[in-house]
């Protein structure tokens, strides 16, 4: 099968085949299978532990699976850890802990990559990363340190300099749930944002509400496997399983069904 | 007799303070040394594989498990000469020091550089930044920046032990000290200098590296409670 030109021709910009993780005698990944077209968003929902941000760290081979492969615009990002750079720079990564360089201030934070890998020079490099903090909303804090931002601010840098690097696809890993619930929202509207203006995403996250407004589909991890997936209305109202019903009625209690 | 000190103090100073030149010389030397064997230790010990970690643990163990004068010796009448090597009694006395200091500086680099966490690699690999990229221009800044206390200690243990360079004849304060008080029989006045130059030293390097520390600080970071 050519899924180079497949995947070329029906859009899809990532392509995520029989991913398999062990961690010691730990199967964390069970083979996993999922694609995603261009601009639109998936978000992966599931217990903790049940292997969501090992996928994501899989994706761009952070963590290296033992089985299983990942083609980007239908070049495959499996076994070519020679070329990894050159995948990462076209995978923007956002964190559940933001991972801000603390001795930077939140422009040259977004800056660093365009100059470190793309040998941009310095004076475009800062107008880049200034029009990035710009997007996300946060010009007048470019020359802050991180340690002078709040939790939101932080996480927003961190967007902004994983868009600086103009990458393909977005994955985020729980990018809200080390905030204060009331940095929440402006986290959220940033990704809402980016999602509406048309970027590919592949989001982890336990807001439900940005998933059910937001995402193209939901894909529900259980115990290494996917368990389910589809649109959000037929998650939500129609699940294969009762066990996805089951963890969607848990998640609403504890976060809320507040958000539209 | 006070008359005859004091005389005594202020002709010995100009032979003393030519040793302080000495005793800055063999500090200097021996802090620059660990420092450039430090820090590639500390990264290979912390990045290494566990051959290369290996190998620097051992080294550490080794300048860490004996005391300074019996290194010293061994390097200076014992492996120098072994290999051919003509060095001077100073160039020596840097030498081991240096080697020394090498193996306490790279643990205090190795602990500032864990200190870091590895979210911030892992965010520095996602951009595409190759990982001695990360080192050099994320890991270590910040390392630096919080080794400056513990480096502060070094420079004084260093200081002190580098008196012990007289054992092999090294003209510094000490040694020199010790020349003129076996010329005069005046020991106390002469050992009390050599002290206040010491504890002079002592001071002044460890408050510059404390005003560095202010200097470079991350704003927002430890602020002054």
């Amino acid at each position: 099968m050519n899924l180079e030109k497949a995947d070329h021709d029906n859009g899809v910009v990532l392509r995520v085949e029989d991913i398999h993780k062990t961690y010691g005698k730990n199967e964390i990944l069970k083979g996993v299978s999922f694609h995603i077209k261009k601009g639109e968003t998936i978000v992966i929902i599931g217990a903790s532990g049940s292997g969501k941000s090992t996928l994501l760290r899989c994706i761009n081979q952070l963590t290296i699976p033992e089985k299983g492969r990942i083609w980007l615009e239908g070049e495959e990002v499996t076994h070519h850890m020679k070329e990894i750079s050159h995948f990462r720079q076209r995978i923007g990564m956002v964190f559940q802990d933001f991972n801000l360089f603390d001795h930077l201030c939140a422009v040259r934070n977004v800056e660093i990559g365009l100059i470190k890998v793309k040998k941009m020079d310095k004076k475009q490099a800062r107008e880049i990363a200034m029009e990035e903090l710009r997007r996300v909303g946060l010009e007048r804090q470019a020359n802050q340190y991180p340690a002078q931002l709040s939790g939101g601010q932080k996480q927003r840098v961190s967007i902004a300099r994983a868009l600086a690097m103009n990458p393909t696809v977005m994955l985020f890993d729980e990018p809200t749930s080390a905030l204060d619930p009331e940095l929440i929202g402006e986290v959220l509207e940033v990704m809402r944002d980016l999602a509406m203006g048309g970027m590919t995403m592949v989001v982890v996250t336990h807001e439900m509400g940005f998933a059910r407004s937001v995402a193209n589909e939901i894909i529900f991890i259980e115990g290494g496997k996917i368990l389910d997936q589809g649109t959000p209305h037929k998650l939500f109202t129609n699940p294969e399983h009762e066990r996805t019903r089951q963890f969607i009625c848990k998640i609403d209690e504890l976060y809320g069904k507040t958000e539209k | 007799m006070v008359g005859k000190n004091i005389l005594l103090i202020y002709q010995s100073i100009p032979f003393l303070l030519r040793g302080l030149v000495v005793t800055i010389g063999l500090v200097g030397g021996a802090l620059g040394l660990g420092f450039i064997l430090g820090i590639p230790m500390a990264i290979g010990q912390v990045y290494g594989n566990k051959y290369i970690s290996g190998l620097i643990s051992i080294y550490v163990w080794f300048f860490r498990g004996l005391p300074v004068l019996v290194l010293l010796f061994l390097f200076y009448f014992g492996l120098f000469i072994l290999f051919n090597l003509n060095l001077s009694e100073f160039t020596s006395a840097v030498l081991v020091l240096g080697l020394i200091s090498a193996a306490y500086q790279s643990q205090i680099f190795r602990g500032s550089i864990k200190s870091i966490g590895e979210g911030q690699m892992l965010a520095a690999i996602s951009l595409g930044i190759k990982k001695y990229d990360a080192i050099l221009s994320i890991i270590l800044p910040q390392a630096l920046r919080i080794s400056i206390p513990g480096w502060s200690n070094e420079y004084a243990i260093l200081l002190k032990d580098s008196a012990i360079a007289y054992a092999i004849g090294v003209m510094e304060v000490l040694t020199r000290a010790q020349f003129v008080a076996t010329r005069t029989y005046k020991p106390l006045p002469i050992f009390f200098i050599s002290a206040i130059i010491f504890i002079i030293l002592t001071y002044g390097g460890v408050k510059l590296l404390a005003l560095l520390e202010k200097k470079v600080r991350i704003p927002g970071y430890g602020e002054e409670r």
